[in-house]
């Protein structure tokens, strides 16, 4: 009870006092000379925002770098130690490293396909078959990753053979006469891995198709016309015609469940516990600060995820200022 | 039923354009769907819907039944009462250490003051973005931009050490405020993106009428903001809600634990407790669907602003 009645009061002094800041600061300023209100006013308005965003973003940031070359508890310099150690050390490059890049490889790209895929069959389907199976596909959105590995743990959920399955894979197998596998443990050619980026990829096409179904459907027609009259077959009027024209959109899917995929954190954690090789960096970093307790480690590992993220955050600020100069 | 159909309307043929030969054309309105393309959605369908679904069914059965048959047994003779039980409901939100219900209570006192402080100070800030003119401000809104794409594990070592010093581990407000400072880029950039849409003449005739900014920003920009404001109020709402790892690392599984980090808790009971597991799943899965599905509108426009939140 004391808890709810805690959240109301923060709500409303979230709220309250958000806006009660706002309007002093704002009389304060209206006090002044007209020349430096006008020039003070812009600050205050963007200033909380910018101070939050500074305080618990890109300072803590910063820190993190620093921290990347100092020791477990943060107490002494180290230099490049936790890199050597971590990028020196096979089971962390062939294990969380190498994991993670399959996931980058694999996950973005299916949800694209099958995204792309479910937007241009469902767009053949009568209308309302087609908002009943986007319906269906996109509602996984609103569930946690959480969630989602709970529900598939009881997809690939193996009984000893002889027993009744409950685990769905199982009892096809079974179905057929084959023993059931743990599926979860089959480790070798990461097939326990690609088992964890089914649960993502399911969750994330309904995303996918959402975005892509929009930019086909903006195709313009008469530029598909055109094809027809050409004589083009329907293959190459997709990939020829259509394609194109929404590529910049496909590509922006891309990147967003890339940037999903290379911070995975919660499926794994859920349903493997990094167990059985299948660990990723995330949750190597989540492992080395709290049950090892190694802030050094901790941080080095967000480093280099956060390099491997510059390139993107490049990418967005060109698309952005691009966007900028047409708008 | 749930609608994701989208704003954009399909392009309208123009009248030329409807002639005899491309007959076969305009049919596509109806349905160009052959039995392959069919048969693949159907099956797309059932391979979304089915873990879902037994998640589901299994919520409702006894314990025995639950982790010793398949969850489809059941429908050798679905009209068998004596199958269907809410105990593993009641159990799961009641019962244990840290029951659900408490979690569940715990993940709205986290969730709706997460969503809304941030809003206020994010709409603000837009505001001058939009329409104040000061130095460094492009330079300031690209650095908004590219933080965006920054995963929020680059803040978490030292924000938990920080807390640590100030003794906020472990409470609601280090958890509101992580948030509100990590959903901000996201927040402004929506906010912001929205504002610049809106009519500037309308900014213009209240300035000449000689209302300020703070009156202009509460009394006109606002109010027109309601879609974005929406929009990303669910977004925010959605994340934090499902979000683990920042309720793992400054809540934990003590008494303030959240649906999430509960149900992952709930695993651990290997081979075991399926029929408490499914239910908890739909505990902590009840309120977000509900979100989704009720609100979907702002939720996919949104989503189609662009937003790519790190």
């Amino acid at each position: 009870m004391i808890k709810v009645i805690n959240a109301i009061l923060a709500i409303l002094s979230g709220v309250l006092g958000s806006l009660l800041f706002y309007y002093v600061l704002n009389k304060v300023v209206e006090r002044l000379p007209k020349k430096w209100e006008k020039r003070l006013k812009p600050y205050v308005f963007v200033g909380p925002a910018v101070l939050l965003i500074g305080f618990f973003l890109v300072y803590p940031a910063l820190r993190t770098v620093v921290f990347s070359f100092a020791n477990n508890d943060s107490t002494a310099f180290i230099g490049t130690k936790n890199y050597t150690d971590l990028l020196g050390s096979g089971e962390f490059v062939s294990g969380a490293l190498l994991n993670t890049l399959l996931w980058m490889i694999v996950v973005p790209a299916v949800t694209v396909v099958f995204g792309l895929a479910v937007a241009v069959l469902a767009d053949r389907l009568q209308p309302r078959a087609e908002k009943f199976t986007k319906s269906l596909i996109f509602l996984p959105m609103a569930i946690s990753m959480v969630g989602a590995a709970t529900i598939w743990r009881f997809v690939y959920e193996s009984r000893p053979a002889g027993t009744p399955q409950i685990g769905v894979l199982n009892a096809i197998l079974a179905w057929f006469g084959v023993d059931p596998v743990a599926w979860l443990q089959l480790s070798q050619a990461h097939v326990n891995s690609l088992l964890l980026m089914v649960v993502m990829i399911w969750a994330q096409v309904g995303f996918s198709m959402v975005l892509l179904s929009a930019a086909v459907k903006g195709v313009p027609e008469d530029t598909i016309e055109a094809g027809r009259i050409d004589g083009a077959t329907e293959k190459r009027i997709f990939f020829s015609v259509v394609v194109p024209q929404i590529w910049p959109t496909v590509i922006t899917v891309f990147i967003t469940v890339l940037i999903t995929t290379m911070k995975i954190f919660d499926i794994v954690y859920v349903m493997t516990g990094a167990n059985f090789n299948t660990d990723v960096i995330a949750l190597r970093f989540y492992t080395e600060l709290f049950t090892n307790g190694n802030n050094g480690y901790a941080a080095a590992i967000v480093v280099m995820l956060m390099i491997a993220i510059i390139p993107v955050m490049i990418y967005q600020v060109r698309h952005f200022r691009r966007q900028e100069a047409e708008g | 039923m749930i609608d994701v159909d989208l704003d954009t309307p399909r392009p309208v043929p123009t009248t030329d354009r409807v002639a005899r030969k491309k007959a076969p054309q305009e049919g596509s309105r109806q349905s160009r769907a052959g039995w392959f393309v069919k048969l693949t959605m159907g099956f797309l369908c059932l391979i979304w819907v089915i873990p879902t679904f037994g998640l589901l069914v299994t919520s409702f059965r006894d314990a025995e039944a639950a982790n010793t048959s398949g969850w489809w047994t059941v429908f050798a003779s679905p009209l068998k009462a004596t199958q269907w039980t809410l105990q593993n409901y009641s159990q799961v939100l009641f019962e244990g250490q840290t029951p659900m219900g408490i979690s569940f209570v715990n993940s709205l006192a986290v969730a709706l003051p997460a969503t809304i402080i941030p809003i206020m100070i994010a709409a603000f800030a837009a505001y001058s973005f939009t329409f104040m003119h000061f130095r460094g401000r492009d330079t300031l809104f690209i650095i908004v931009v590219s933080l965006l794409v920054v995963p929020t594990q680059v803040a978490l070592v030292p924000l938990l050490q920080f807390y640590g010093t100030v003794g906020l581990t472990g409470t609601f407000p280090a958890v509101w405020l992580a948030h509100a400072g990590f959903g901000m880029p996201l927040a402004i950039f929506i906010l912001r993106n929205y504002m610049a849409t809106l009519p500037l003449s309308v900014i213009e005739s209240a300035k000449i009428d000689g209302a300020s900014h703070f009156q202009t920003f509460w009394r006109l920009i606002v109010p027109m903001s309601v879609p974005a404001l929406a929009a990303f109020a669910i977004f925010q709402f959605l994340w934090v809600w499902n979000d683990l790892l920042v309720a793992l690392i400054f809540l934990g599984q003590g008494d303030n634990m959240v649906v999430t980090v509960n149900l992952a808790g709930l695993q651990g009971q290997q081979g075991q407790g399926w029929e408490l597991l499914t239910a908890g799943a739909f505990v902590s899965m009840a309120i977000p669907l509900l979100v989704f599905v009720s609100l979907q509108r702002f939720f996919i426009r949104g989503m189609t602003s662009g937003a790519v939140k790190g």
